[in-house]
């Protein structure tokens, strides 16, 4: 699937008022946390979030595919996000959240740190992601918004989910 | 989705299911040409795609099925006798109106003129272009008949519902009782006959017909058949009809289109004119001849989601039980008998379930004599069927898959395995080759046998093309079943023994994996000179697998029961380690390959000394023992299988999940492609090349 052109005008993009009159288009994200660092996830394919709970380990999986866990009697892979990032395998505790993505048809658990806010960010207010710091970034980014004093990373859920779907 | 998409949609289904009921009955045909009631049957089927094709404005379909079902109607009325080449002809002509069905539901274009060439066949038989002329019409005759039985009818095994039965094959039959003859309740004999019949039947039959179905159930005094020729509503054209006066009707006297009503006078171009009020009234007066089959057509998906359901149902149902056992015993006495009434009820509605998906085998073994009389035109071999079982019930979806398994291997057989007459009857066995199809069910998997008794398999020759195409090593010692089961290795059955008929592309490699797939298995016996044989073993379901559930470290597995031969605690003199690090077990004089689960899926506290847990032997697909390496036996269980696939992909060794009784997912061990996995073994290249077109397929 082709990378979402993030200003592109979608007609399901919520319209906001501007206070100058203007009508722009925006995005709702759920931010999450993992360690430091804010991230957002476009709210359209979050099917829903939970608490974490253990998995059934996969033999020859990558060490970001924590395992199998039982949605309501449907078999679903977790990612763990730290270790997709490259950071090292994340140690789960009841506090840590799965993230349920849809993405195509498969869905699929993205386990993070904990869940902070949702966000209405107007697409103008998105910038690219620099070319630095090697591919990374470029591949598991779509942008970077500036909320206040922090940074949030707006991750290409197709891309990072993309591993598990080759066969 | 609008009317007439619906419409469309139904007249898909229904005339896919009636492609498949005519070529069943064509098949009866051509094995016994005076069948009449096959004939009937054929007729129906065509008529009735007619029908539906002219209702929803599938021209081009309707037309020929016009063409065919006048060849038909020719045979039915005796004008034309039944052999070999015009049941090819029908049957090809089922062939391209199955295409054209195809290309009308997905849409796509037949070439124009495709049915020229069996319109032209048809009107070569007809002596005049059917599809333009208006086949002559005339109303069915009226046969009156009664039956007289005799006190004693019932006692000699005599029952009139049956001669109903017969009688309603030959047309639409009315019946009234006489119950005159019947005696006062205190003088009544119940097992004496006190009752008469008399029927009116319309029929195309003739008296001879109707005498013969008598002459099976009743004395020649029993019964009386008057022929009043043609109904009230007479012919217009009185040249063809019969008169009523003539009894003795015989073959050569013509009763043209049975089921079609007087045309509109005056109208010459039926198939142009009003067709669809034409159909309409013939559909009717068919479906009165037609046996009454009371069921429902159900979509697929739904039915899918239906057994998904019960599937939920049933892990639920097993959560709550395991909840009960935490509790302490005997406190709550009603909870436990309600929970275990609870389970009988979901596993009762599992089975219902899994039954409606099941089909009988007969719509896969139907096919085959069609098969047979291709591959005997094409090698000159005379070949026979004999098959039984054909009313095995299976999973709809094995059905659909094993057609091409099938079809390839009895193409191997005759191809490979039957020998041309002559050199039949030099080696002391009759001319005619035989087939023998065979279903039965066995515990809780069906067997499907495909025997041939031709030559057999050429051990010297196969081993010897195993070994030059690499596949096993010159030196390696195999037991003769194992050389058998050589054909179905990759680049054997493909590229050495190509033919026009078996040499198709697909290779016994393929058929093996694709009943693999269906979570079966396949071998060969072959005894040399006499013949040989496949047999399939299928799961009669593929949603739900009997299970053993094993702990390796901290993980739990399950190992289909079906690849389970024994468990064994192995002594330490038994285990041996190889050069190279490979551990075997000596089970019985035999070495056994052992699988450490925990180290190849990389569990961590798993055994590692086979000595400290168990090993469970199990057979891989080709035959071969394997011993899983596993900390300690769980259990059996019925388990739901879940594939990895929908939301994952497919890993090696592992042939699906499950949900387990605490809500946990369990992975289902591929015995198979563990030992492919373990490698060094003969048949690693076929699992290779099996994962390779596994992941081409995608």
């Amino acid at each position: 699937m082709m990378p979402e052109n993030r200003f592109s005008t979608s007609p399901l993009d919520p319209l906001t008022r501007r206070s100058d009159g203007e009508n722009v288009q925006t995005r709702q994200l759920v931010c999450f946390t993992i360690g430091d660092q804010t991230y957002g996830i476009e709210i359209r394919t979050v099917r829903e979030i939970r608490a974490w709970s253990a998995t059934t380990s996969l033999p020859n999986a990558p060490d970001f595919v924590r395992g199998v866990t039982n949605l309501r009697g449907t078999v679903v892979p977790i990612l763990d996000l730290r270790a997709r990032f490259g950071h090292g395998q994340t140690e789960p505790t009841k506090a840590h959240v799965v993230i349920v993505v849809a993405i195509e048809s498969r869905v699929v658990g993205i386990l993070v740190d904990t869940v902070s806010d949702i966000l209405t960010v107007a697409e103008t207010e998105i910038r690219p992601v620099p070319e630095i710091g090697g591919a990374a970034a470029q591949e598991y980014l779509d942008g970077l918004i500036t909320q206040g004093d922090q940074m949030i990373a707006l991750v290409a859920a197709d891309r990072i989910v993309a591993p598990v779907l080759v066969h | 989705m609008d009317e007439l998409d619906e419409l469309k949609q139904a007249f898909f289904e229904e005339a896919e299911e009636q492609l498949s009921d005519l070529e069943a009955q064509l098949a009866a045909l051509a094995e016994s040409p005076a069948d009449a009631a096959s004939l009937n049957g054929a007729f129906r089927s065509v008529h009735s795609i007619k029908g539906g094709a002219t209702l929803v404005g599938f021209a081009r379909i309707a037309d020929f099925a016009h063409a065919v079902e006048s060849l038909l109607h020719r045979m039915r009325s005796q004008q034309l006798a039944v052999d070999t080449a015009v049941v090819a002809l029908l049957l090809g002509s089922r062939d391209l109106l199955h295409d054209l069905v195809r290309a009308a539901s997905t849409g796509a274009d037949l070439a124009d003129g495709a049915e020229a060439i069996f319109v032209r066949q048809i009107d070569s038989y007809a002596g005049r272009p059917i599809l333009s002329q208006n086949p002559a019409p005339s109303p069915q005759r009226l046969v009156r008949l009664q039956l007289m039985p005799a006190a004693d009818y019932l006692a000699r095994g005599g029952d009139p519902r049956r001669l109903f039965a017969e009688l309603r094959r030959h047309g639409a039959l009315s019946v009234v009782v006489d119950t005159s003859a019947l005696p006062p309740l205190e003088a009544l004999d119940p097992g004496a006959m006190h009752l008469r019949w008399t029927m009116a039947l319309e029929t195309a039959a003739t008296v001879a017909q109707l005498r013969d179905v008598f002459a099976a159930q009743a004395r020649a005094d029993e019964y009386e058949i008057v022929d009043c020729g043609s109904p009230a509503a007479a012919a217009p054209d009185s040249s063809i009809a019969v008169s009523s006066a003539d009894v003795q009707v015989s073959a050569a006297v013509v009763d043209p289109d049975a089921a079609e009503p007087p045309p509109a006078k005056g109208d010459k171009d039926m198939s142009a004119v009003s067709p669809s009020e034409r159909d309409t009234a013939a559909i009717a007066v068919e479906d009165a001849i037609a046996p009454i089959v009371s069921s429902i057509r159900v979509d697929l998906d739904r039915m899918d989601k239906l057994v998904n359901l019960v599937g939920e149902l049933v892990i639920s149902q097993a959560m709550l039980a395991e909840q009960l056992h935490a509790l302490p015993t005997g406190q709550f006495p009603q909870l436990a008998r309600g929970i275990e009434e609870l389970s009988r009820h979901a596993r009762d509605l599992q089975e219902g379930v899994m039954a409606m998906r099941a089909q009988p085998v007969q719509s896969l073994f139907s096919r085959v004599p069609r098969l047979l009389r291709e591959l005997s035109q094409h090698t000159g071999k005379r070949l026979q069927l004999v098959s039984s079982g054909e009313d095995t019930e299976i999973d709809k979806t094995v059905i659909e898959h094993l057609h091409d398994p099938i079809t390839h291997m009895i193409r191997n057989a005759v191809d490979h395995g039957i020998e041309l007459p002559e050199a039949r009857v030099t080696r002391g066995k009759p001319p005619v080759g035989t087939i023998r199809l065979v279903a039965r069910q066995a515990g809780g998997r069906i067997i499907i046998e495909i025997a041939d008794d031709g030559r057999g398999i050429d051990r010297d020759r196969l081993r010897a093309r195993a070994v030059e195409a690499g596949l096993i090593a010159q030196d390696r010692q195999m037991s003769e079943e194992e050389t058998d089961n050589l054909i179905f290795l990759p680049g054997l059955s493909t590229a050495a023994a190509v033919s026009s008929i078996s040499g198709r592309g697909v290779g016994m490699d393929i058929v093996r994996r694709n009943i693999q797939r269906l979570g079966g298995r396949v071998m060969i016996r072959s005894t040399p000179g006499q013949g040989a044989a496949f047999y399939m073993s299928l799961p009669l379901t593929l949603a739900v697998l009997d299970g053993m559930v094993i702990r390796v470290g901290g993980e739990t597995y399950i190992v289909p029961l079906a690849n389970v031969v024994e468990s064994l605690r192995p002594l330490a003199k038994d285990v041996h380690t190889l050069v190279g690090g490979g551990d075997v077990l000596s089970v019985r004089g035999e070495y056994v390959p052992l699988a450490h689960i925990g180290g190849m899926f990389g569990v961590s506290g798993a055994v590692r000394d086979p000595t400290d847990g168990l090993v469970m032997l199990v057979e891989t697909d080709d035959g071969g023992r394997i011993g899983l390496v596993v900390d300690e036996i769980v259990g059996q269980q019925q388990v739901v299988i879940k594939s990895l696939e929908t939301n994952y992909r497919a890993i090696s060794g592992v042939a699906g999940a499950t949900i387990l009784g605490n809500g946990r997912v369990a992975l289902i061990v591929d015995v198979s492609g563990l030992r492919a996995r373990m490698g060094g073994q003969a048949y690693a290249p076929m699992a290779e090349a099996g994962a390779r077109a596994q992941r081409e397929q995608r």
